[in-house]
């Protein structure tokens, strides 16, 4: 029988703690974004040194992102090295393993965006007296990272929500832990989760809008 | 002084030149004419260092280009070169483009740097294309603004590579008069082209090169007006 009642208003009375924790899973998404394009730039330009440490350890970065859950990589970055001992708090643990994730399917996503610049753009730098390294900061670079513009929100998008597996290593204070406890506490599971569902929803939805704008703003070529 | 001496150059099985001797002066307009496949193009790459060569040697003012201690980042801004496809920077302004290799080249800073590109950009005829981006730019535009990005880093040697080419056939006129225009200042170049009446009448010599092998050399009335292979004979018969 159906015998659940909806108390609505007890969630609503939380929606406070939840947008705090929201607070903190914008945190983590928006640093391990940052991280990860500087890594996934790092990345790239290891896969593109020729040396073959260098491009190996980029390959394994990618191939083992990219192929593996990202609850593994969570795992990971906090049971994992603990038994090494080598201990992260929650929130540390959860950013290294999303900055893990986005930096290697942003590397990828920046192999494809650098295949869709002519090759004669670099000549084009070379000719004028550039160093390769500069060709590749000042021409490719930019125009690469126009072209991956897309798969980057999309990215920061997945950021957002790979954050709910926080729980799994212990956190308490993003929006998904925040629920998480405050159901342990009162039990009002469905309308908990339905809330966080829809603030999860409003943050990536503000997200692709400021996106929008970024865009508007830095692409007008 | 540009000089070739002995150049061999193949890439894979393929011989593109096949012992190239020329030497070019300073203030001289060379043209260099003949089919494609003829390594008229190569020899353009391979005089800045874009391309490695077999054997033989390259100079440029005494610098031989493809020796070990040649530092060639260092050579490439004497030597301006522009090619078929002009490959504007599109993230950048028109002005910007022009700037770019001046501050990070020459370590010019910006007031510099943008008064050379505004000076360049105008004697080309975009004075008022500044701030535009290239797309919004025609083809001639951009090979006129790729023209003037060489010449802002104050190059004693300019090569255009078949720079009317890829042109529409309403914009090559404006490109071959920025040339004449370079001919006139007394500009050292090397221009491959396909365009038979600027060779004639611009270029101090011009030479034909026929399968990696410069068949004829000589001045453009001599040239055209008595052709001495029976290849130069064909190629001109089949261009006009």
């Amino acid at each position: 029988m159906f015998s659940y009642k909806f108390q609505w208003n007890q969630a609503f009375a939380r929606l406070p703690q939840m947008l705090d924790g929201a607070l903190i899973t914008m945190q983590i998404a928006i640093l391990s974004m940052v991280l990860g394009i500087l890594l996934a730039i790092v990345l790239t330009v290891f896969r593109r040194s020729g040396s073959r440490v260098l491009s190996g350890i980029a390959t394994s970065w990618v191939e083992i992102a990219r192929n593996t859950p990202a609850l593994f990589q969570i795992y990971m970055a906090h049971f994992g090295v603990a038994t090494f001992g080598i201990h992260f708090n929650p929130f540390t643990s959860l950013l290294i393993g999303i900055t893990f994730n986005n930096a290697g399917y942003l590397a990828e996503n920046f192999r494809g965006a650098l295949k869709a610049i002519p090759e004669t753009q670099t000549r084009a730098g070379r000719s004028l007296g550039m160093t390769s390294n500069q060709a590749f900061g000042y021409i490719m670079l930019p125009q690469m990272l126009r072209i991956a513009f897309l798969p980057m929100t999309n990215q920061m998008v997945w950021a957002i929500l790979m954050t709910s597996l926080g729980v799994t290593v212990g956190m308490s204070t993003d929006l998904y832990g925040v629920t998480q406890a405050l159901n342990a506490l009162t039990f009002r599971t469905f309308e908990l989760f339905a809330l966080a569902g829809v603030v999860f929803y409003v943050i990536v939805k503000l997200i692709q809008f400021a996106a929008r704008l970024i865009a508007m703003r830095l692409f007008r070529y | 002084m540009i000089e070739i001496e002995k150049v061999h150059k193949s890439f894979g099985q393929l011989k593109v030149l096949k012992g190239i001797d020329l030497r070019v002066a300073k203030g001289e307009v060379l043209s260099v004419i003949g089919g494609s496949g003829s390594g008229k193009s190569t020899l353009l790459t391979c005089i800045n260092g874009l391309e490695p060569i077999d054997s033989g040697r390259i100079l440029v003012d005494g610098t031989e280009v493809h020796a070990k201690s040649t530092d060639l980042n260092k050579l490439r801004r004497k030597i301006g070169i522009v090619f078929q496809q002009w490959n504007a920077f599109p993230h950048l302004t028109v002005v910007e483009n022009v700037m770019l290799a001046q501050r990070k080249v020459l370590g010019r800073s910006k007031p510099e740097a943008e008064a050379e590109a505004v000076r360049q950009l105008s004697h080309v005829g975009l004075g008022d294309k500044l701030k535009v981006y290239p797309s919004r730019l025609s083809g001639g535009q951009q090979q006129r603004m790729a023209i003037a990005r060489a010449l802002a880093m104050s190059p004693h040697y300019m090569l255009f590579d078949e720079v009317t080419s890829a042109l529409d056939p309403q914009l090559v006129g404006e490109v071959l008069d920025t040339l004449r225009m370079l001919a006139a200042e007394g500009m050292t170049m090397i221009c491959v082209t396909h365009e038979m009446k600027f060779a004639r009448e611009v270029s101090d010599r011009v030479a034909f090169f026929h399968k990696g092998v410069m068949a004829e050399i000589a001045a453009p009335a001599e040239l055209f007006g008595a052709p001495k292979s029976e290849e130069l004979r064909a190629f001109l018969s089949a261009t006009h």
